[in-house]
């Protein structure tokens, strides 16, 4: 194994690793940061180990930050310091390509589904920029799971056709998390599109890998069935019932598959930052061919487990995994609650070029292989 | 212009280009379970949406109404944003499609020319619940698909429909115009951040306190009803958008 020594986070992380039980009482006796050490009555009041966030006493300069569609993920943070990041994000309803020959009209942050990446660092002060398009037909907001703060940002940042919201806010918890919409009704915002994902990376930065990729996995509730052409809108009795019509990676069917597959080449670390927008199901999420060196499970800043081959991803959440492209090949990433992918369209691709290595695999017997 | 009813103390008798709607009761968005339905007046509903043609006569009458003469503290910057210029409409087409950019201090002020007022949102509402056939059609689960689909097909850069819809009494155009403003727009309104229970920032009555999106909701599936709260929501009376009209309606005294 190549990666085995690369973690999402180089520190020992004290803090993220504790999950502890709390009991209410731990919690009101443990309003800081000390530990029960000391204490004679420790046996009785277990002081939580929880860190009393705060703000970088100063943040310098400031940036715009480079944001990406996916599969795309903007460039590692070389910064050791926070800054201030500007995050210029809008909000565009248009008609798009769901599968072939099928359209619906999305209403999209940043003009394409999932929404645009945004990548920070833990302690950077982020100003939020939502617009909303003048020709959109709804207003809109943003609740990023990032922001510690009023409905995640969602509170003050309702924004009508052609205007603007702005809010700031410090990235105190890293992690990789979703953002959406939260307008009402909420269903209806994340079943056309509205979602996203926010990686805040810890202060140490990410470990080095060849490749990164984001991929997002989301429903569609159409009126029609499976591949009915033509323009399709939200049957909000599917969505009701969780029946989905359409379970795609990557905002449309065949997103990342053929030409459009993700491309990498033997050797290479790789890292796919997955989100899972819902509106509705988990994803039980698999990459046919492969197993997962690494997963962050949830999207946590620990390697929550080794040597995994599908992992559970919430919907409303994400997860990291991490693995090395040891042999060529087409890896086929798939939900294993197998009818989504079968019928759903919840497949993706990702192509491993190089030279196949028979130590690793060979078909020695069997249909379509040639006797010499 | 022509005036096609007779002012009487500020109350106007519907004119053939209005719709009389009985008295009746509906049950808004957001009510309480086992609190009683709303009671609506019978009153009048202008039957179309108002044109550009009607509004280019009003600001041809009233110049503080024209587009660059209007306070800033009445419209927004994109007032009228859509025509040509002050006193130009577009063509000839354009001047029977809704009028649009029209801020509520604007829209109240056409309406009072007209001897008419806008509609609260609860005569809105109630005459909107009809559709083509029932004046009733608020548990009709059809309905509301159909205008789920009607909304989610009105993109701002989408064709207006060649024939505007009628429902059962008479009112066109209701729902596949455009949004429309009400004479108290923001009194019921639903929180910025929809989930959270009652804290918008324009909080300004008891709905508002029952208001989170779904909790309090008297019926949690009707999306079309959710959506016109919520761009309600968003509005202040200076705001005009691509999307936003208005119509009419007028206390009826006969």
């Amino acid at each position: 194994m190549t990666t085995s020594s690369a973690t999402l986070s180089r520190r020992p992380s004290l803090r993220a690793a504790l999950p502890v039980l709390l009991s209410i009482g731990a919690l009101l006796a443990s309003a800081t940061l000390s530990g029960c050490a000391g204490n004679a009555d420790a046996a009785a009041v277990r002081r939580a180990e929880l860190a009393l966030r705060t703000p970088p006493e100063t943040v310098e300069g400031q940036e715009v930050a480079v944001l990406t569609d996916a599969p795309n993920v903007p460039p590692a943070i070389t910064r050791s310091h926070p800054t201030k990041v500007i995050v210029n994000l809008e909000v565009i309803e248009k008609s798009m390509r769901l599968a072939d020959s099928v359209q619906y009209t999305m209403w999209t942050f940043g003009g394409s589904v999932p929404g645009k990446f945004i990548r920070v660092r833990e302690g950077d002060l982020v100003e939020l920029h939502l617009k909303n398009a003048a020709n959109s037909t709804m207003p809109h907001n943003i609740d990023l799971h990032a922001v510690t703060g009023p409905g995640g940002g969602a509170k003050t940042s309702l924004t009508l056709p052609g205007g603007e919201s702005v809010f700031t806010f410090t990235a105190l918890n890293p992690g990789l998390f979703i953002y959406h919409c939260a307008t009402s009704p909420v269903p209806m915002h994340m079943a056309n599109g509205m979602y996203g994902m926010i990686l805040v990376e810890p202060k140490e930065g990410l470990a080095k890998v060849d490749k990164e990729f984001y991929v997002m996995q989301s429903e569609f509730y159409t009126k029609g069935k499976f591949g009915d052409h033509g323009l399709q809108t939200l049957d909000m009795d599917k969505g009701i019932d969780e029946r989905p019509t359409y379970v795609v990676f990557n905002g449309s069917v065949g997103a990342i598959t053929g030409d459009k597959a993700l491309q990498a080449k033997t050797g290479d670390r790789i890292r796919i930052f997955v989100g899972d927008a819902g509106p509705n199901l988990t994803s039980s999420f698999h990459v046919i061919g492969e197993v997962f060196d690494n997963v962050y499970a949830e999207g946590g800043t620990v390697a929550s487990q080794h040597n995994v081959a599908t992992t559970l991803i919430p919907a409303g959440g994400a997860a990291v995994v991490e693995f090395a492209a040891e042999n060529a090949g087409d890896l086929i990433l798939v939900d294993h609650s197998i009818f989504r992918a079968f019928n759903k369209g919840a497949l993706g691709m990702l192509h491993v070029t190089g030279t196949p290595n028979a130590k690793i695999f060979a078909a020695t017997k069997g249909l379509g292989i040639s006797a010499e | 212009m022509l005036l096609t009813f007779a002012i009487v103390a500020g109350l106007a008798i519907a004119s053939p280009a209005m719709v009389r709607i009985p008295a009746g009761s509906y049950r808004p968005l957001y009510s309480a379970a086992g609190e009683p339905k709303v009671r609506v007046a019978a009153f009048a509903l202008d039957r179309d949406v108002v044109t550009r043609g009607e509004f280019l006569r009003f600001v041809t009458r009233q110049p503080a109404w024209r587009r660059g003469a209007v306070r800033a503290v009445f419209a927004d910057a994109s007032y009228l944003r859509d025509w040509p210029g002050a006193l130009e409409a577009g063509p000839r087409e354009a001047l029977a499609q809704p009028v649009r950019n029209v801020s509520w201090f604007a829209a109240k002020a056409y309406c009072s020319a007209q001897g008419k007022r806008l509609p609260t949102a609860d005569e809105w509402e109630y005459a909107a619940s009809a559709s083509a056939t029932r004046r009733d059609a608020s548990r009709d689960a059809g309905f509301r698909a159909h205008l789920l689909a009607l909304y989610a097909s009105r993109h701002a850069a989408a064709p207006l429909p060649r024939r505007a819809e009628t429902n059962a009494y008479g009112v066109r155009g209701l729902h596949d115009l455009g949004w429309e403003w009400t004479l108290d727009f923001n009194s019921v309104v639903v929180p910025d951040d929809s989930r959270a229970a009652g804290s918008g920032a324009d909080a300004r009555d008891r709905h508002l306190y029952c208001a989170s999106a779904a909790i309090g909701a008297s019926d949690p599936t009707d999306y079309p009803a959710f959506m016109r709260y919520a761009v309600r929501a968003g509005l202040t009376a200076r705001t005009t958008l691509d999307g936003l009209g208005f119509r009419c309606a007028a206390t009826q005294v006969t």
